[in-house]
């Protein structure tokens, strides 16, 4: 069969394959021109004291961010995680301050610290099992679903306490429960802890993501969850998955920063689902599900820190901060929206050229 | 074949030309539009059928050429002006607001108002009524677009255009796809009234039959270019093909010999499956399958085709009935649960329910099989490689790079991914919905010719097709449906077209609401 397919222009297509490629990776590219201006307008930018302060700020939102973009991409939102943060922390500052108290048989638990951080875990992901059972078994829309959860957490949290902190969370010796604050301040190998977990987390959730059939689900879910459903896929499953996963996330953010900070503030983590759900959407992540990578979110949680820390750097005042941090959100979507229906056109033709 | 400037022509496209990057979707076309007539546009997918309309419909820009409406030469800044201007379009892919009432869709930006500031619903109501009893379709106007069958749908989108006022050309793309024969018969009286007011339709279409019955004049566009123009009376149904792929195409093979099938393979007593608004969507409807055979269901919209379908895959597990697969009692209650047991099902929309639109060609083909290539929860990436490399190749699904988005794919590439996706699980009986709807004529072929082989590889087959003379060429026995009950059962020479049609009217009610 003889067919006349129309010749690609070839120069036009470099062009275009020039421009692609910049704004796919937008991000990291604003990530080294961020880098580039505060290291020119803050005078203490570059030194060892200030990266690291960045680090430990970048690794919290980029854990969250992890969490938070399982459960975008499976086409749902998670506004709880920063009252899950606040939770866990409470949750595990009280077992080493106060232990379990068991009135009915007279005693108070001091758990070790494994096991502590191990409850705390489990705790999160609990939940975000509630989450997940609110949005599959009754239907409610995530965003109302997760919104519930972040005041009945934080209250949750406040409740634990009173809204008193749990200070000094160095533990007893003779209570076997010594050792928090390594979770926060420790090293490996001259590397903080945090970050390993970071590290840890993030490869595992990029392992999961595109090298495991739950991974692969979850993004069916999220492009077009009828026709996954018609697939053969379990839905209902991925997505209890991926809520637990993020309160999961959450709760380990809790404790990085209760261990960091000794103490455990019931406060700790308001609006910080913001800087995850950024972090997310800077990195590439789709609101609408279905799209979404972890490197791109580290990416755009390195993007939050910098830029919300070198802000407070240059002293750029607290209320333009909001500003300008609202401004590159939103102005990330829109460049998003752009590739994507550069990227669309572009499959179009070569369809209709095929 | 040019044609001399007979009869009035009341819309004339000249030396289109649209370029999108890398391609030129459009090379200087020019294309006549007779007042009065259907004019029919033809080509395969990709030859920029779709373009050109979008273009007249004010969706798009040319970048050369220009159209002149009656003499005048014009240009659309929008859908909303050429709608002005009196050219209104049909889309192929509906345009409908499902969580809107069909009267709300009929009226969608054209409100009638009362005292010029409220919506005036009883009007809409009663005009959209008015509007569905000349379509013979009496819908209840009340009813949410998301609560019909996908060929209901197609009704309210041809009301919706019909309710224009000021019409002068009615761009149809792909109007009966879903429609069976007599709404199609309903629809072309439709055209016949719409001809003598005077306005032009443009039809585009794969349907041979149609077009030669309904056709006036037909132009033949092939990768963007004009290459043929005549009128319908002039030509004949080969023409139209030799024009469309340039050479002659194997339309359908002949029928081989009566098969010898295999054992029983299913079988179904007394499903019934409640209505949505009281009833029975499919009340006590038994048959079964052997191995090898191809059964056609066939039926009017809403007959119970695709609930059929779709109680096998386990998607309605309030229905009741007696399923035996292979001998053994089942009961059919999730998807997941039947596609283990061997059932895959390929949806009748494939963009709403058969494409994960985000995923590439490789990964829609494997979705429902990735358990199958994980050894404890890795993927073994080359297994899976190999499997989509065989199926690519085993269904002749025409692609470059199978990592490319699933979406730059034609229709018929596209369904057969579908196809692909539910072979991949190795089925026992193998569900299809509409499997040649909207794809050109070289796909379907394709499409059939799989069918049949998967027959003669063991499989059986249930087959839900609205087009006649598919169903009666492919189907070894067929069924018929009409309002949820079971009214005929054909095999070999019974299966005729008159028979089907007969059966299928079977039990109709004039107003059905």
């Amino acid at each position: 069969m003889i067919e006349l397919k129309p010749k690609r222009n070839r120069e036009s297509q470099t062009h275009v394959g020039i421009g692609m490629i910049l704004l796919k990776f937008r991000t990291f590219i604003a990530l080294i021109l961020l880098i580039v201006f505060f290291s020119f307008s803050a005078p203490n930018f570059l030194t060892s004291h200030s990266l690291i302060l960045i680090a430990s700020h970048v690794v919290l939102y980029a854990i969250l961010g992890i969490g938070m973009t399982y459960v975008i991409v499976a086409g749902g939102i998670d506004l709880s995680v920063g009252s899950i943060v606040g939770l866990s922390g409470m949750i595990a500052g009280g077992l080493i301050y106060e232990g379990l108290a068991l009135p009915m048989f007279g005693v108070k638990i001091f758990f070790n610290v494994f096991v502590v951080i191990l409850i705390t875990l489990m705790m999160g992901a609990l939940v975000g099992a509630v989450n997940g059972l609110l949005v599959t078994r009754f239907h409610v829309a995530p965003f109302i679903a997760t919104l519930g959860t972040l005041y009945v957490a934080r209250g949750a949290a406040m409740l634990r306490s009173n809204g008193e902190t749990f200070p000094n969370l160095v533990g007893d010796p003779g209570l076997g429960n010594t050792g928090f604050p390594v979770l926060g301040a420790g090293n490996l190998l001259g590397v903080p802890l945090p970050v390993w977990i970071m590290a840890i987390i993030g490869l595992i959730a990029a392992y999961i993501f595109k090298k495991t059939p739950l991974g692969w689900h979850i993004f069916a879910v999220g492009g077009n969850e009828k026709a996954a459903e018609l697939s053969g896929i379990r839905v209902k499953r991925v997505k209890m998955f991926v809520y637990m996963f993020s309160g999961f996330c959450a709760a380990m953010v809790g404790l990085i920063v209760s261990s960091q900070l000794v103490a455990a503030h019931p406060a700790t983590g308001e609006t910080w689902e913001l800087n995850a759900i950024a972090a997310a959407v800077l990195g590439g992540t789709s609101l609408a599900g279905g799209r979404g990578t972890i490197g791109g979110t580290i990416v755009g949680a390195f993007v939050i820190g910098v830029l919300s820390d070198g802000m407070v750097m240059i002293g750029v005042s607290e209320f333009w901060q909001m500003v300008i941090k609202g401004t590159v959100i939103v102005l990330a979507v829109i460049v998003d929206q752009i590739q994507r229906n550069l990227q669309n056109k572009l499959v179009l033709q070569s369809r209709s050229a095929a | 074949m040019a044609l001399s400037n007979t009869g009035e022509v009341c819309l004339s496209a000249r030396k289109i030309t649209k370029r999108y990057p890398g391609t030129l979707a459009l090379d200087r076309v020019n294309f006549n539009v007779y007042r009065g007539k259907v004019n029919v546009l033809i080509g395969e997918n990709g030859a920029g059928k779709s373009t050109l309309m979008k273009i007249i419909a004010g969706i798009e820009r040319p970048d050369e050429g220009t159209i002149e409406l009656n003499g005048k030469e014009v240009h659309f800044d929008d859908t909303r002006h050429a709608a002005e201007m009196g050219i209104g379009i049909i889309h192929q892919e509906l345009n409908l607001f499902p969580n809107m009432t069909v009267a709300q869709n009929i009226f969608v930006a054209r409100e009638k108002l009362r005292y010029g500031m409220i919506v005036d619903d009883k009007r809409h109501m009663e005009e959209a009524r008015k509007l569905l009893e000349r379509l013979e379709h009496p819908l209840d106007p009340r009813t949410l677009v998301r609560d019909l069958r996908v060929g209901q749908q197609q009704i309210v989108e041809i009301a919706k255009t019909m309710a224009l006022p000021n019409l002068h050309v009615l761009i149809m793309d792909e109007p009966t796809s879903s429609l069976s024969t007599a709404e199609v018969e309903v629809l072309f009286r439709l055209i016949d009234e719409l001809k003598e007011q005077g306005i032009s339709i443009i039809y585009i279409s794969h349907r041979m039959e149609e077009i030669m019955r309904i056709g006036d004049y037909v132009t033949v566009l092939r990768d963007g270019r004009l290459v043929a123009e005549a009128k319908v009376k002039d030509i004949d149904i080969p023409w139209i093909v030799r024009n469309m792929v340039g050479h002659e195409a194997s339309v359908s093979k002949p029928k081989p010999e009566a098969e010898r099938f295999g054992e029983e393979l299913l079988r179904v007593e007394g499903l019934t499956l409640p209505g949505r608004s009281g009833g029975f969507a499919l009340e006590n409807v038994s048959f079964s399958l052997r191995k090898g055979e191809i059964l056609g269901i066939y039926g009017l919209l809403g007959s119970g085709r695709t609930e059929i379908l779709e109680c096998l895959m386990g998607m309605h597990p309030e229905a009741t009935a007696d399923i035996y697969l292979e001998g053994k009692e089942i009961k059919a209650r999730s998807i997941r649960e039947q596609i283990e047991r061997g059932f895959a099902h390929v949806p009748e929309d494939r963009q709403r329910e058969g494409l994960v639109q985000t995923l590439s060609v490789a990964k829609n083909i494997t979705l429902s099989s990735l358990n199958k290539y994980a050894r404890w929860f890795h993927l073994v990436q080359k297994k899976e490689e190999e499997h989509v490399r065989n199926t690519i190749e085993d269904l002749y699904i025409k692609v470059a790079d199978s990592n490319l988005p699933v979406l730059s794919l034609s229709g018929g590439n596209q369904q057969k991914v579908v196809i692909g996706k539910g072979i991949l699980t190795g089925p026992k009986v193998l569900l299809l919905d509409e499997p040649s709807r909207g794809i050109d004529v070289g796909a379907k072929a394709e499409v059939f010719e799989l069918i049949r082989r998967f027959a003669s590889q063991g499989l059986g087959i249930i087959l839900v097709a609205s087009e006649l003379k598919e169903i009666v060429s492919i189907s070894d026995r067929v069924i018929v449906l009409s309002n949820g009950r079971l009214t005929g059962e054909f095999a070999g020479e019974q299966i005729t077209e008159e028979a089907l049609v007969m059966a299928s009217a079977e039990g109709q009610r004039a107003i059905r609401v």
